[in-house]
């Protein structure tokens, strides 16, 4: 069985270090990234781009009608949409930068943005 | 026929890099047949040894083992010229710069388990720069970061003590050879 014996003090403190750093990395590269603002699309083009810090209810129109989005606690939902299977409504709260909710047959999205855009599809 | 013989003039200390570099071999084999959950994270075993000749012999000699170690372990698994051979040379090169780096720390408070440490993290931070320049020009690695950081720091301890535990040991075993050249 290994003894801890051989542990000296400085060893601890690289050893405490090392957790430290991890924590910190893990936390940097795992999370998302703050969201500041929602980018509401309607047919392609930017609607428009309302801050995460009010809360509102925004009324977005599309080829079916009105979907609404809403914004709350600096969290995004599509709160209600005429689109059939109601996927972008079932989707529930966005939270993070790089998160997406689109309602396709009303052709309505919104996507919360941090200061760095992250990517939001990649190959190679 | 003439017998000719080609003879290499070896001193001790070349012998010992050898039985050393092969007693680090013998590990790595043992350790390639141990499953692993992810591709790339490794015990590392071998570099138990590298740890416990840099306390003895030096920086040198460990530099010599851990090297050899890489090139004629590649050659017995048949992954000589392989990706993972680059691999492997780019993690033990960093890690050795690094040990030569941290056997300067003061031993009075500083032990193999910090060496071990440093010289995990360099192995897996030499590997992911070779994975990013040359295999996966990709961003998206930096996802696996975390996880590989975190089996550098688990097995890097554990590797470190038990290095510690062998040169703590009263009797090894191992005759310290009087090494000369």
């Amino acid at each position: 069985m290994l003894s801890l014996a051989p542990i000296k003090i400085g060893d601890w403190m690289v050893l405490l270090l090392g957790v430290l750093c991890i924590t910190w990395i893990t936390i940097t590269l795992w999370q998302g990234g703050a969201a500041d603002k929602a980018i509401i699309r309607s047919s392609g083009k930017i609607f428009s781009e309302v801050p995460l810090s009010r809360n509102q209810i925004i009324s977005v129109p599309g080829p079916l009608g009105i979907s609404q989005i809403a914004i709350h606690n600096r969290q995004a939902r599509i709160a209600a949409d005429p689109s059939p299977r109601q996927y972008c409504v079932h989707q529930g709260w966005l939270k993070q930068a790089g998160e997406i909710a689109i309602c396709l047959p009303n052709q309505v999205s919104v996507e919360l943005s941090g200061r760095g855009k992250r990517y939001d599809s990649l190959n190679y | 026929m003439t017998a000719s013989t080609i003879k290499f003039v070896t001193t001790a200390a070349d012998h010992h890099i050898a039985r050393m570099a092969a007693l680090a071999m013998g590990l790595s084999m043992l350790e390639a047949a141990i499953p692993s959950p992810l591709p790339g994270v490794k015990p590392g075993l071998a570099n138990i040894v590298t740890l416990i000749v840099l306390t003895r012999y030096g920086w040198r000699m460990a530099a010599w083992v851990s090297l050899l170690r890489v090139l004629a372990g590649s050659l017995l698994m048949g992954s000589f010229l392989t990706p993972g051979f680059f691999l492997s040379v780019s993690g033990a090169l960093c890690s050795i710069a690094i040990l030569g780096i941290s056997q300067y720390l003061p031993a009075r408070w500083f032990g193999p388990v910090t060496h071990s440490i440093f010289g995990a993290f360099a192995h897996i931070a030499g590997q992911l720069l070779l994975v990013y320049f040359w295999l996966i020009p990709h961003a998206g690695l930096a996802y696996l970061i975390p996880i590989f950081a975190t089996a550098a720091l688990l097995f890097g301890t554990v590797n470190g003590l038990i290095a510690a535990h062998y040169l703590n040991a009263p009797n090894t075993g191992f005759e310290t050879p009087k090494l000369t050249g």
